[in-house]
């Protein structure tokens, strides 16, 4: 009886998962090794080629810098919160949560206005007469990277804001009393502590990033592909469907790869474990 | 912590603050422009933008299809989320572990891939109807927060409540309904909110799975936005922010909003 409730109660998401998740992901693979010039021909196609390897450079290079801006921003931001008396923390939570549940393509679409030929950074610059024509700023790699910073931070913001607050005061307090200076304290104490929760942010904004496609989609556009659109072109532009399955493998190994190393790291690092 | 905040951090953080809210004010301000093209600060202030998206069928179309998605989607994803979050937490040690490992893949594998696929093997494959894909795509992408939510609210339930009721006489469903569910309301309520926001504002699943006369809002409002650029995309996103508001609004009055930080 038991036996089978355990059973029971697990198997309707268990085979949803199975069903419509792991065996059509798992077909989609399984097309790319099919072609009649060898099974590992459409890789060997796709590492080969300037321009899909230029697209995979690019989404990495995006991904990463992405990463390391968001990491560094949402940290101090974080601390400074997490420092804040209990109202104003709140206020600051919600500033941060705001964003974060407001959906991508509202929040893409504010940096199109902004950074637009018609945007408010060419008006003002303009205004004050510090440039004659307006500059394009879309569709270049740098547009692309704000918006994804813009899109990522408040996620960093609230995932180590509460690593930050699980950190024990008596640590802090023992090193202050023991006469470490602030910046030691950080650099031995803090940072330590609060590692394995920046592998977890990083690990959820660099998967973000590297599989998005909205806001390549409106910030980066044709020239600045990224491997979430060149996905999205290759599946339902162009019907070269071995293509798009590519793609998608090599996707789902990179961000499966990445989550699986960091999360062994985040665990070796954890200094509360024994 | 008690450490005084260097007014330099105190600052950025400020900074960092605008540079998150600003845009969304930026958004607000261009909606309520008397012009054709978007502008910021706008120029003379007009709610015919507004007026504008209610005259315009495909928006309300999307919109009322991405509301039965996200509400069927939630309610599937639930359906079959707590019972086995249920299971999980009251069976931990006889459940394999790779159990819960396969309740969080749609959250590891990349959304666009999972929608692509989806439109390879359900949509195309099986013949089903765009609309159930959608719907589909939608519960399974939620599916982690209904299992991951409602499983912490588990967590901190003591299950001899439970086992007290059964002893007593309660059959297993009733006992679920009257002693477990009012338990783990809180975890409802927030899986709820958390997959109904996710699936409302999803791209990258609904990007394949629109077909003739179907689509989601989010993907109506990118096909405006390639073919003009006026203020009515402005006043679609203040909507949708209005629709944020109201959610924080319920999550603040049922949990308090410093449950998103736990």
């Amino acid at each position: 009886m038991n036996k089978l409730a355990r059973w029971g109660l697990t198997m309707p998401a268990t085979i949803a998962v199975v069903l419509l998740l792991v065996i059509p992901v798992v077909l989609t693979i399984a097309t790319t090794f099919g072609e009649a010039a060898g099974p590992f021909s459409t890789y060997t196609a796709f590492f080969k080629s300037g321009f899909r390897m230029a697209v995979l450079y690019r989404t990495l290079q995006v991904a990463l810098i992405t990463t390391g801006i968001a990491l560094v921003v949402g940290f101090m931001t974080a601390y400074v919160i997490a420092q804040m008396p209990g109202r104003l923390k709140s206020i600051m939570i919600v500033a941060a949560v705001f964003p974060l549940l407001t959906g991508v393509v509202v929040r893409s679409f504010a940096w199109l206005i902004i950074l637009g030929k018609n945007g408010i950074i060419n008006n003002v610059l303009m205004s004050v007469g510090l440039i004659g024509e307006p500059l394009s700023m879309l569709y270049t790699q740098g547009s692309v990277i704000v918006a994804m910073v813009y899109l990522f931070v408040p996620l960093m913001i609230l995932t180590l804001v509460g690593v930050l607050e699980g950190i024990p005061r008596d640590l802090i307090e023992a090193a202050t009393s023991l006469g470490a200076r602030p910046i030691p304290t950080f650099l031995q104490v803090i940072l330590p502590l609060a590692a394995p929760g920046l592998i977890v942010g990083a690990v959820l904004v660099f998967t973000g990033s590297f599989t998005s496609y909205a806001t390549p989609q409106l910030l980066g556009g044709e020239k600045q592909m990224m491997m979430g659109t060149f996905l999205y072109q290759r599946a339902m532009v162009t019907f070269d469907w071995v293509g798009a399955s590519t793609i998608a493998a090599i996707m789902v190994v990179i961000t499966i790869g990445v989550v699986l190393i960091m999360s062994r790291m985040a665990r070796r690092l954890n200094p509360m474990a024994v | 912590m008690a450490t005084r905040i260097h007014p330099i951090l105190g600052a950025f953080a400020i900074l960092v603050f605008f540079f998150l809210l600003a845009p969304l004010v930026i958004i607000v301000g261009s909606a309520l422009s008397d012009t054709t093209f978007l502008t910021f600060p706008p120029q003379g202030l007009t709610l015919r933008w507004f007026a504008n998206i209610f005259q315009m069928e495909a928006f309300r179309r999307t919109a009322i299809t991405s509301l039965q998605v996200a509400l069927l989607g939630t309610g599937l994803s639930l359906l079959i989320g707590i019972p086995a979050a249920y299971a999980l937490n009251r069976y931990r040690v006889e459940l394999p572990r790779w159990l819960s490992t396969l309740f969080v893949l749609p959250i590891l594998v990349p959304e666009i891939v999972f929608g692509f696929a989806l439109l390879k093997s359900i949509t195309i494959g099986l013949g089903l109807p765009v609309f159930i894909s959608l719907v589909v795509g939608h519960a399974l992408l939620i599916l982690p927060y209904s299992v991951r939510v409602v499983g912490a609210s588990l967590a901190s339930f003591d299950f001899s409540i439970e086992e007290a009721a059964r002893s007593l006489g309660c059959p297993p469903l009733k006992t679920f309904m009257t002693v477990v569910l009012p338990n783990i309301r809180a975890g409802v309520i927030a899986a709820f909110i958390l997959a109904f926001i996710t699936s409302i504002n999803d791209v990258s699943i609904s990007v394949f799975l629109t077909g003739p006369g179907i689509s989601t809002l989010p993907i109506q409002i990118l096909a405006h936005m390639e073919q003009f650029f006026d203020p009515t995309i402005a006043s679609v996103s203040v909507l949708l922010m209005l629709v944020t508001v109201g959610v924080m609004a319920i999550v603040e009055a049922t949990l308090g909003l410093t449950f998103l930080t736990k």
